[in-house]
């Protein structure tokens, strides 16, 4: 497995090395995953063996973020909180990054469904989100936070750093030891910890869980319309996933 | 200028689950009824691309648009009450079958004990037994409440078993148990090992296809697990769109309004004349007279249009007079998790309603005399269907992200189980629900303000129920469970139960209740409020199966208010 990660990683690399639009100075800015190129799944996993997931590809592509830096931090921090490791890929590899940039584009994003009249006060720990703030203003101060705090701390960008380092400012965030504008580093840090593990899990429609590789970590069988001939038996079973897809066949 | 509807028998506010069976039942002796339905009509065709996690589970598509409404919380009255911005703590419904539609299925009658809770604690404790808490019996027993009870059975065509402390039934479930499955069985071995009386739990996800009195066909459940938070394109969970909405059409007599939202209930001279609402779409504004009407629009908005439009007395919670507002309850959910290495299980199957329970730790079935509390809670095993994004369930002290996170949660997905209990909530005079000074909804009102947290009941209560749930774990053979944190104050973030109650509680007294045993208001005769508003407390269980009898108890009334008129009780 950790081999195959490795294999992958060269073939970004090298998407990002003959790529006309990186070529102007994003590879030489050392990023891990420049706008276009965190995700080249479309090489090795856009056909699935029954030639399923032909374009799922096309969902790999930005609707929330314009600049790349901070794309990548995003990138970056998503992968510190899900890992690639022997399980199976991390956030980056199942395309968090663009799950969450399609999230904030949308209802999700603006709070759509909300309460966000007026007055704002902080609040107690126990009244919840209190920030005037919509989410993807949210993730914009705290994207930007974080390299910030980079630069400052270690002179480098945020995906640049070692993943120790990415981690302790992570970590500061969580522990809100970082001030930000509207709204805590806390509750930053709480959304953007759920919203990568969403992006590891729902559905490949939305962006992430790019061929359902998030599911198959956890066998998860996805959708499966029935287990009425499977409930009562002993043995644990592993199930091909499906995804919303099939719906449409 | 609110444009004026011709008159009605009768106008229902909300068509879940209460609203629905008294549409159904009144539109069936002819009455003329109109139901207005804040959100979208909806039925079994709308549930066909269902099994999404995140739509559903995590994004709350069939819940309540807080942008139009919301409540304000505060955990007491020294705090700033501040809006719930995001769904949380509790999942509010919206659209034609209301929270009937995305629940889970638990179908429970409420205990003997529960509708007597005062008389009968007194009884065997002695007064001192019940010092702090505002209870009250409920003005009916279980004893006549059963053939609702038996009513909403059929109706939903519940699938169970009888329990060894079941209360007495006048007929056996509509249809048998649901399957029983590894997880039930370890269950049932383990809690008969320990000398407990478990029992297949009963489920609203039918066992068998079955037939209503309305001539509604529910499928059987296939076990795909989206039930809590969806609705059921098989048609297999007994739901007001399915099993009662098409009958009350059928009738003739009930026309059905969506996109009407209530904003006020009129009133002169001590009763009601009709209603105001808006249309969410055009945001047209329009009067519906009706010699009776109806409130079933859940506790929230049951309580808020009584308090907004200023019928009955509001309560005080600086002496606990007054009724609107009073006795506002939550649940107490002491769960256990506990972790298997050697085995893994099918977790990701299920249905809402497929578990085991036992409740010999509910209500008054074990002695209290040495213990700081009173009632208990239902413990069940439920086997529900563990979803990826929802449950990532870690061993204690494992980090909440990263390496080590990841590992654990995807390891323990099919290698931890966990056993839930429904806790008792009892209330007390400074749990309350008024309306909010400064916020408002979407349409210009104050949005009800609710002032709640947890008492020393409720962490004695948590912390012996809490044990047993461990103790069973234990004996299903976990390899270790949680430490489970002590309860400290009640938080709106993360999901608890929809099961909140009161606010318009029944009972026998004008001055301790706001409606009568039929239902009915006692400061207005023609009003009736019906659903789990109306509890004077919580009990152990799901409350759904007890609102449905309600609303057949409601229905019966007010039928026999349209020809005698007057006080019911």
């Amino acid at each position: 497995m950790a081999e195959q990660h490795s294999e992958k990683k060269m073939s970004r690399r090298r998407f990002i090395r003959n790529s006309g639009y990186v070529a102007g100075g994003l590879v030489g800015g050392g990023i891990i995953g420049g706008l276009i190129g965190a995700n080249m799944n479309d090489e090795q996993e856009g056909t699935n063996t029954q030639g399923e997931h032909q374009g799922t590809s096309f969902l790999q592509a930005p609707l929330y973020f314009t600049n790349p830096e901070m794309f990548a931090v995003l990138v970056a921090a998503s992968e510190r909180i899900f890992p690639s490791d022997d399980n199976g890929p991390g956030a980056d590899e199942l395309g968090v990054a663009y799950y969450i940039d399609h999230s904030l584009a949308g209802s999700w994003g603006n709070n759509a469904r909300e309460y966000m009249q007026g007055p704002f006060f902080p609040g107690s720990n126990f009244q919840g989100y209190q920030s005037p703030l919509k989410r993807h203003e949210v993730f914009d101060t705290g994207i930007k936070a974080l390299q910030k705090v980079a630069n400052d701390k270690h002179d480098k960008n945020f995906p640049d750093l070692e993943g120790e380092q990415q981690d302790a400012i992570l970590t500061s965030f969580q522990n809100d030891e970082v001030e930000l504008k509207g709204v805590t580093s806390k509750t930053f840090f709480n959304i953007l910890r759920a919203a990568t593990i969403e992006g590891v899990y729902a559905d490949p429609a939305y962006g992430g869980n790019i061929n359902m590789e998030g599911w198959k970590m956890k066998n998860y069988p996805g959708h499966q319309m029935s287990y009425y001939d499977k409930i009562e038996s002993d043995e644990f079973m592993e199930i091909e996933p499906q995804a919303l897809h099939s719906y449409t066949k | 200028m609110a444009e004026k509807l011709p008159k009605t028998d009768v106008v229902i506010v909300g068509m879940g689950w209460a609203g629905s069976i008294i549409a159904a039942e009144l539109g069936k002796e002819g009455l003329k009824v109109v139901g207005l339905e804040r959100g979208k009509e909806r039925g079994l065709k709308d549930y066909y691309v269902v099994h999404d996690e995140l739509r559903y589970a995590i994004r709350y598509e069939l819940m309540q648009d807080l942008s139009k409404e919301s409540l304000t919380f505060r955990n007491n009255q020294k705090e700033r009450a501040l809006p719930m911005r995001q769904l949380g703590s509790f999942l509010l419904g919206e659209g034609s079958g209301g929270s009937g539609v995305h629940w889970n299925g638990q179908s429970f009658r409420f205990l003997p004990y529960d509708f007597e809770i005062r008389s009968k604690t007194i009884e065997k404790y002695g007064e001192s037994k019940i010092k702090g808490l505002q209870i009250q019996d409920w003005g009916i027993t279980y004893d006549e409440l059963e053939p609702y009870f038996d009513k909403y059975e059929k109706v939903a065509g519940i699938s169970g078993e009888e329990a060894h402390f079941g209360p007495e039934r006048s007929n056996p479930y509509p249809t048998p148990p649901m399957k029983e499955t590894p997880l039930t069985k370890r269950f049932k071995d383990a809690t008969n090992s320990l000398g407990m009386h478990p029992y297949h739990m009963p489920s609203a996800n039918l066992s068998e296809p079955y037939e209503n009195m309305y001539g509604a066909k529910i499928a059987n459940c296939q076990y795909c697990a989206f039930c809590e938070r969806f609705g059921c394109e098989y048609g297999a969970k007994a739901d007001p769109t399915v099993a009662v909405i098409p009958y009350a059409k059928e009738t003739g007599n009930v026309d059905i309004r969506n996109f009407a939202n209530v904003t006020e209930i009129i009133h002169e001279g001590g009763k009601a004349t009709g209603v105001k609402f808006v249309d969410v779409l055009t945001k047209e504004e329009f009067i519906q007279p009706a010699d009776t009407v109806v409130l079933t629009s859940y506790v929230m908005n049951n309580t808020k249009l009584l308090l907004h439009s200023k019928i009955g007395k509001a309560y005080n919670p600086e002496n606990g007079t007054g009724v609107i507002g009073k006795n506002y309850c939550y649940q107490i959910l002491p769960g256990s998790t506990g972790f298997f290495e050697e085995e893994r299980f099918n977790t990701f199957m299920g249905a809402g309603a497929l578990g085991a329970t036992i409740d010999d730790y509910n209500g008054d079935n074990f002695d209290h005399s040495d213990l700081n509390f009173i009632h208990g809670g239902s413990i069940s095993i439920n086997q529900s269907g563990k979803r990826p994004i929802g449950s990532n369930t870690v061993p204690s002290g494992t980090p909440n992200w990263g390496a080590e996170f990841k590992a654990q949660s995807i390891k323990y997905f099919t290698r931890s189980l966990n056993i839930g209990t429904q806790g008792a909530s009892m209330p007390v005079q400074h749990n309350f629900m008024d309306l909010d000074p400064t916020y408002k909804d979407a349409y210009g009102l104050p949005l009800l303000r609710l002032t709640y947290d947890f008492t020393e009941q409720d962490k004695e209560l948590y912390n012996y129920i809490g044990k047993i749930a461990d103790q069973i774990m234990l004996e299903m053979g976990a390899d270790k469970v949680n430490e489970r944190s002590n309860l400290e104050s009640y938080d709106i973030v993360p999901y608890q139960t929809t099961h909140n109650t009161g606010g318009v509680i029944m009972g026998a007294e004008p001055e301790t209740s706001a409606v009568n045993n039929f239902l009915q208001m006692w400061d207005a005769e023609n009003v009736f409020v019906v659903g789990a508003s109306a509890f004077a407390h919580n009990g152990g269980y799901n409350p759904t199966a007890t609102v449905g009898a309600l609303a057949f108890r409601a229905a019966e009334g007010i039928l026999k208010y349209s020809k005698e008129g007057g006080m019911l009780a």
